[in-house]
């Protein structure tokens, strides 16, 4: 297992050294002079040399690349070219706004989509079990950046009962709960349905082992065979897919913050590229890269610690 | 007469699916005397393991039993709540299956277990449940018990595992221990192994056993009685000495015929041509009349009942039937016998 673990942590260097080489590329894929872009149409060429030596954009490209990286393992991002504050500051700002907001959408997703998976599972084929899988399709099919919208406006602005988050401070986020629902609601309902018809077909598949016959011969209620017998195997697999889920919302969060005017990394990202920001871009994109890769670093290990007893069969 | 602890009349169990009703079991009657071992042979698909599982009633969702009685202690089973139901599986009636590698949970501990069985029916608490699985795990011949109860079953050997899961079926001290191909899944050695262990401890606790086996040599080792089953039909009942003496129904002879058997001179095997019919296909008639070599029109146009010799001993046959309208002396896989009309 210590070996596994080991092997899984070591696989990530050559992942996260790509992930650097692609992040720090950004800059030189785009068509055009970075210099030149970052100055503007009408600057003069005076300037766009002085961004050039200001940015080492004259260096040969892999010394760019290795004074960029030994920056990067120094904690230094760069600085913002519109503000001039570091980079990592802009980012430390923002970070915990976003792993919030995916927390807050993956306890809702989890909650939901648990509760409605055993439902279907345990009323499989009956009406409850439709609604909730035709309900789980919508969910799953709806773009979220649609939902939240149709959100705001039976809820903020049509119903009146939420704030309007036109209106709010941007630096808001978190002030009271009726300021989160909505960017919850939106950001965690497709990983809900996911999570649904994953419980849902894992309980079907479990309820028809072996061992559940074994502990409906011992004469246990139904109730212990469902949730204590065929729920704990059964969530197994449903463990890598939250974890799956709470990587994918904290990309996924660009859309739902620049919706709600969420200060978060995405709309920080955002940001930036529109105003042609690229230590900004590079920066943040690179964050949610590395804390991507360590999601699905720990889903591997659980799912392999969780899973086992089962594996050795 | 010995006490009838458990006793089949009439069983039919069907599944109904897409493609329309299978009678998966179609008049199926034997009675277990109790401490004795009953064991039910039969080919796959014979019906043998729906039998099992009608009796603790744990068939399939789209299964039922749709006709017939299971009188334990004279009471039907069948009439019974589905709570009083639950009181007697794994209480009074439990049951061990074929596969010991997937019939335990994997996430579950082998005291947590066996322990579920003694707080679900016998009241006691964890601790003394776990106190009494490693009993139990001595009593079924593992070795460090104490250490055994904490692990969990990927931790053990099929063989192990098997003997986990007749601890935990006699946690509870039954009267009717259904173990259905138990040790089909092991290796000779452990066969022999597991076959000795329900027999001691038989003889030790006086339980009543219903094998259920497709090999007749387990069959003729462990069992008292035997039914013989044919295309979801119980075709020959006896005791076990007068089976392999004398069998009467020509199934039963085709089978024993297509053993080997070190006693006896035989030179070459004798097959059973044919194959099972279809359960959306049956025949009219005698079910094994296709593939009988004695078969007459009767046979092959009216179902024999279980015809009883007196002694307790049933054949589904009609030349044990006066209606019987074939010569006097059969052949029945080159072995004569005597009809009764």
């Amino acid at each position: 297992m210590l070996k596994y673990i080991i092997r899984r942590v070591l696989q990530t260097i050559p992942v996260l050294i790509g992930v650097s080489i692609l992040v720090f590329s950004l800059m030189h894929l785009i068509p055009g002079n970075p210099a030149q872009i970052i100055a503007g149409e009408g600057a003069s060429e005076q300037t766009v040399r002085q961004i050039e030596e200001r940015l080492g954009l004259n260096d040969p490209i892999h010394i760019q690349y290795f004074n960029y990286m030994s920056g990067v393992l120094q904690g230094d991002l760069g600085n913002s070219v519109r503000s001039g504050r570091a980079v990592s500051d802009e980012i430390a700002t923002r970070f915990w706004v976003t792993v919030e907001l995916s927390f807050y959408a993956t306890v809702l997703a989890v909650f939901i989509g648990l509760m409605a998976g055993i439902i279907s599972a345990v009323r499989r084929y009956t009406l409850a079990d439709t609604a909730i899988m035709i309900v789980a399709l919508f969910g799953l099919s709806m773009p979220n950046f649609w939902l939240g919208l149709v959100l705001i406006d039976w809820f903020a602005i049509g119903g009146d009962w939420l704030p309007d988050w036109a209106k709010l401070r941007p630096s808001g986020w978190g002030d009271s709960w009726r300021q989160v629902i909505l960017p919850v609601i939106t950001l965690g309902t497709g990983g809900a349905a996911i999570i649904a018809r994953m419980t849902r077909s894992s309980m079907l598949e479990v309820i028809n082992q072996d061992y559940i016959r074994t502990a409906r011969a011992k004469g246990l209620t139904d109730r212990i065979v469902t949730y204590r017998h065929a729920l704990k195997n059964a969530l197994i697999p449903v463990v890598t897919v939250v974890g799956l889920e709470f990587g994918g919302f904290l990309g996924g969060a660009v859309l739902t913050e620049t919706i709600f005017a969420i200060n978060g990394m995405g709309r920080l990202t955002v940001q930036a590229i529109t105003q042609r920001d690229f230590p900004i871009v590079q920066g943040a994109v690179l964050v949610l890269s590395v804390l991507f890769v360590f999601v699905n670093l720990i889903v591997d290990i659980s799912y392999k610690l969780l899973n086992k007893r089962i594996d050795l069969n | 007469m010995e006490e009838t602890i458990l006793d089949v009349r009439g069983l039919r169990t069907s599944f109904f699916t897409d493609e329309g009703e299978v009678k998966a079991v179609d008049g199926v009657s034997f009675s277990v005397p109790k401490g004795k071992t009953l064991g039910i042979v039969g080919e796959s698909g014979s019906g043998k393991s729906i039998t099992s599982l009608s009796i603790l009633r744990l068939l399939a969702e789209n299964g039922k039993v749709v006709d017939g009685e299971i009188r334990y202690k004279g009471e039907n089973i069948l009439d019974f709540s589905e709570k009083k139901m639950r009181s007697l599986r794994g209480n009074k009636i439990s049951m061990i299956f074929q596969e010991p590698m997937t019939s335990l949970n994997p996430v579950f501990t082998v005291g947590q277990q066996i322990s579920e069985s003694l707080t679900t029916h016998q009241g006691m608490n964890k601790k003394q449940a776990m106190a009494k699985s490693v009993d139990l795990l001595k009593l079924v011949g593992i070795p460090s018990p104490e250490k055994r109860v904490t692990q969990y079953p990927y931790e053990l050997s099929g063989g192990m595992r098997q003997r986990v899961m007749i601890a935990m079926a006699l946690a509870c001290n039954p009267e009717v221990l259904v173990a259905d191909e138990p040790t089909t899944a092991l290796d000779v050695t452990i066969q022999a192994q597991i076959l000795g262990l329900m027999k001691d401890l038989q003889n030790r606790l006086g339980m009543s056993i219903i094998l259920i086996t497709h090999d007749l040599g387990v069959v003729a080792e462990t069992c008292d009685y035997v039914a013989v089953m044919y295309a979801g039909q119980v075709v020959e009942y006896s005791d076990v000495r007068t089976l392999f003496r004398k069998p009467r129904h020509p199934y039963t002879v085709g089978l024993l015929k297509s053993l080997p058997r070190p006693d006896a001179d035989q030179e070459k095997l004798v097959p059973i041509h044919g194959m099972v019919p279809s359960p959306f296909n049956m025949p009219k008639g005698c079910r094994f009349a296709p593939r009988c070599p004695a078969a007459t029109d009767l046979c092959r146009e009216k179902l024999p009942d279980l015809f009883d010799d007196g002694e307790g001993n049933q054949v589904r046959c009609w030349i044990y039937d006066e209606e019987w309208p074939g010569p006097k002396e059969v052949d029945v896989f080159g072995e004569k016998r005597i009809a009764q009309g």
